[in-house]
């Protein structure tokens, strides 16, 4: 009996070994394919150009529109969802710290939100749009893109803000602070680190989504020049090179794909260096 | 003269590169309550832990010296520890009852060690819920999940669970330390029943308590042995500095 | 004089602040009614025509001549989701329950960014690898082991990539279930007699068992709306699969391959609005019910 005892644990150590092992090797396999079959198509001019009236059909040009238009849109909808997610995470935290169990609720609602397929979302924005009367359009993607990431804005922030300790909000209260001002003075600058942790993972996630943009963006081979105009995004460029007969195209959006891996590579970086840093000059209660 | 049941010789306990225990030499008497005292923070639970080799948990903890039980060493063998482990009961701070209803949390620890059939469970485990004078006040409800127990009835049915494979020593870190009087003393109770087939260490900071259980007392601080003897010796004629401003409540 | 002045200020801009506070706080909270209010008033117009139930199980998609017939879809996206949640589920517990019990410090740090890092990777770029290794891998290399000719594109790969963009997610909430429960109470096993894996076996799978189910609930809501990397693998074609090898069409897959066409064709765009309505419907009801389970287990505990 003790003898089968140790086999089975051998066996599902042994098991446990390879799936931790397979994990890290499916990653590198990822990071590894995507540059191998990308870095070569990658030039200077793909980066710096806009696709002239071949480009999808193998002739010259770059994708200069959708980096823009990735920059833009992304920029635009991470602003707008911080200025409505601040204020409603601030308020979860100071305003209504005593309402614990409608605090919990908020969350709740906020997690479900952050559950739903982006092309729900996608598909809602539509109905926006058709409502509104607004065409396929910077505009659109940026008010779907804003609904999108909203939760995740919010969530992170509030994970931030429920690590401040309790004293703060009463040591604030005593010496004569308006909620308000305990919320942007006090908590906010507290929680710095992860504010901005927050805003670059929604800014990351805003940024690969292909779903949510499809129906709302549109898709251009300019750079918008007002918030009216459609906009290419780089997701939406790799998808759309993808799926065309000419190799040199598909060749392209591998290459593009290198670019978008490299953008959302440096923010998870910037996001690790960031927390760690300053989770080292702040004073721990 | 007494048996030593557990000699412990020269014990240091390292976690990463803090050293929690100082040269510890001890001796468990058998068959009688042995109290460690101490203010929080001196290594008593650490000892204790040391003992049925819960340590090994920690993935920085290191120990040397030697902690003989029954004349073998438990540091420097080769034996199984599981088979050491079953030597002795233990009993935390807050009971942790297993995910299982009642008679299984009893039957767990018989069914690990070996088969047995169903009428042999059944007899054991009414045995030793009796043993803690739980068995009226569970035995229309031996299916019902654990957790349904107030905190004294499951601290005690943890205590019958410790009981159920047999150990030889009862390890009991603060047993009353999250219950209610009553249902402390009913503990502390069943403690003097048991020290008659048991030997049974107990860590507690509590004075008074010491004072009601204990036949034999380790006092520590700071991760040493202060002073060790006899219960009537020890807190009749304390011998040093430190037991003395203790004993006094000078420190706690 | 003065101070009365900046006491007004101060006020008037708390005041302010907190009236936009509450205006984003009404808005936020009232977004799953909205989004599921628009989408049924989109699909409304379907919905008149035909019963929810008849367009669910009926079997013909062909929108020129006005038959919405949901099956083929929605048994798709059951199949990749299920064989995503069969490949992953296995790998995220044994993987978690060796970070948690098991493994030393250095690999609990070089795994952390690692699932970061699979975490945040955009579904695009799981699609373009599912392009160009498992498609081919499945075409080429599984087909022939096993005497099939086809060409990748699959359920199978469908599931594949879907596992693997769904198991950092899940790994995440186990390693917290696992990390959630008291060190006591495999101290109270171990000093029964136990050994670490019949501890692991009999306790501490059992008392982390609503969290693993609530993980893997929601990591199949994750799974059921993922769009574009499924798509980009599996195969789109609207009949109902026979087998693993054989293409599929998720329900996500049919909304976002369509939006073009959508507003050409009459009932097109409240048939795809339907969509994604069951999407949301189904999702939620997944994500309600394992957080409702996470938070009951929380407080038992």
């Amino acid at each position: 009996m003790k003898k089968f005892l140790k086999a089975e644990e051998m066996f599902f150590r042994v098991l446990m070994f390879l799936s931790t092992t397979l994990i890290g090797t499916v990653l590198f396999l990822i990071v590894f394919s995507v540059i191998k079959n990308g870095l070569p198509y990658l030039s200077w001019e793909m980066v710096s150009e806009v696709p002239s009236g071949g480009y999808y059909f193998g002739k010259e040009g770059g994708i200069l529109n959708a980096i823009v238009g990735t920059v833009y849109l992304s920029l635009g909808s991470t602003l707008l969802a911080f200025f409505i997610g601040l204020p409603v995470a601030l308020m979860m935290n100071v305003h209504l710290v005593r309402y614990q169990r409608f605090v919990n609720g908020i969350r709740l609602i906020l997690d479900l939100l952050w559950g739903i397929p982006s092309i729900v979302y996608g598909a809602f924005g539509f109905t926006l749009m058709v409502y509104l009367g607004i065409r396929a359009s910077l505009l659109a993607g940026i008010i779907t893109v804003t609904i999108f990431i909203i939760p995740i804005m919010i969530r992170a922030m509030d994970e931030a803000l429920k690590t401040a300790p309790r004293g703060l909000l009463e040591a604030a209260l005593s010496l004569g602070s308006t909620r308000s001002e305990i919320s942007y003075r006090v908590f906010f600058k507290q929680c710095i680190p992860g504010m901005v942790t927050a805003i670059l993972l929604s800014f990351g996630r805003a940024a690969g989504d292909v779903a949510s943009v499809l129906f709302t963006a549109g898709f251009t081979d300019a750079i918008p020049t007002s918030v009216n105009q459609p906009a290419a995004t780089l997701p939406l460029a790799i998808f759309f090179q993808l799926s065309s007969p000419i190799s040199e195209v598909r060749h392209r959006a591998y290459a593009a794909a290198v670019v978008l891996f490299g953008i959302i590579l440096v923010i998870s970086l910037l996001t690790r260096i960031i927390s760690g840093k300053y989770k080292k000059n702040r004073i721990n209660f | 003269m007494d048996h030593t049941k557990i000699n412990i010789s020269k014990l240091n306990l390292y976690y990463g590169r803090q050293q929690i225990l100082k040269d510890i030499n001890a001796g468990i008497p058998e068959k009688k309550i042995t109290v460690i005292l101490g203010p929080s923070g001196c290594g008593k639970t650490s000892l204790l832990r040391c003992m049925n080799r819960l340590t090994d948990l920690h993935p920085q903890a290191r120990l040397t010296g030697n902690i003989l039980i029954n004349g073998k060493d438990i540091l420097n063998t080769t034996d199984d520890i599981t088979s050491i482990r079953k030597m002795m009961g233990l009993l935390a701070q807050r009971p942790y009852p297993l995910p299982m209803n009642i008679y299984n949390n009893i039957a767990y620890g018989l069914r690990i060690s070996g088969r047995m059939n169903k009428r042999m469970l059944n007899k054991r485990v009414e045995h030793y819920l009796r043993q803690v004078s739980l068995w009226d006040e569970v035995k229309h409800r031996l299916r019902d999940p654990a957790v349904a127990l107030s905190i004294g009835q499951q601290q005690r049915l943890c205590l019958a669970r410790g009981l159920a494979v047999d150990p030889q020593i009862i390890l009991a870190d603060e047993p009353t330390s999250a219950l209610d009087p009553l249902s402390s003393q009913a503990i502390e109770e069943k403690f003097n029943e048991l020290k008659e087939n048991y030997s049974i260490v107990i860590v507690t900071h509590i004075l008074r308590q010491a004072r009601r259980l204990a036949d034999h007392v380790i006092f520590m601080y700071m991760g040493e042995v202060i002073e060790q003897g006899p219960a009537d010796a020890f807190f009749e004629n304390p011998q040093q500095e430190k037991t003395k401003l203790y004993l006094r409540g000078m420190f706690y | 004089m003065s101070s009365f002045r900046i006491k007004l200020s101060r006020s008037l801009r708390n005041k302010v602040h907190g009236s936009w506070m509450t205006v984003c706080l009404v808005f936020v909270i009232s977004m799953p009614v909205i989004i599921a209010g628009g989408l049924y008033w989109k699909s409304s117009v379907l919905l008149h025509d035909h019963g929810v139930f008849s367009l669910i199980f009926s079997k013909e998609w062909k929108p020129l001549s006005g038959q919405f017939g949901f099956y083929p879809f929605i048994i798709s996206s059951i199949w990749v989701t299920m064989t995503a949640l069969i490949l992953a589920a296995p790998i995220c517990l044994l993987t978690a329950i060796h970070l948690t019990q098991y493994a030393k410090r250095w690999v609990l740090k070089i795994m952390h960014p690692v699932i970061d890092i699979l975490a945040g990777i955009p579904s695009v770029i799981y699609g373009v690898w599912g392009i160009l290794v498992v498609v081919p891998f499945i075409g080429n290399h599984l087909g022939t082991w096993l005497g099939k000719s086809v060409s990748g594109y699959s359920i199978l790969a469908g599931g594949i990539v879907l596992a693997i963009m769904v198991i950092p997610f899940v790994l995440n909430i186990l390693i917290d279930v696992f990390n959630n429960i008291p060190t006591e109470l495999s101290e109270a096993s171990l000093s029964l007699g136990a050994t670490r894996w019949q501890t692991i076996k009999f306790v501490l799978v059992k008392k982390g068992l609503p969290g693993i189910v609530a993980a893997f609930g929601l990591g199949m809501s994750r799974a059921f709306g993922e769009t574009i990397a499924v798509l980009m693998v599996v195969g789109n074609v609207s009949r109902i699969p026979s087998g693993l090898f054989q293409p599929g069409y998720p329900l996500p897959a049919l909304i976002a391959n369509n939006y073009g066409e959508m507003l050409s064709i009459p009932l097109y765009d409240s048939a795809l609005m339907l969509s994604a309505l069951i999407l949301f419907v189904v999702v939620l009801g997944f994500n309600f019910v394992s957080r409702y389970i996470i938070a009951a287990c929380d407080k038992r505990c």
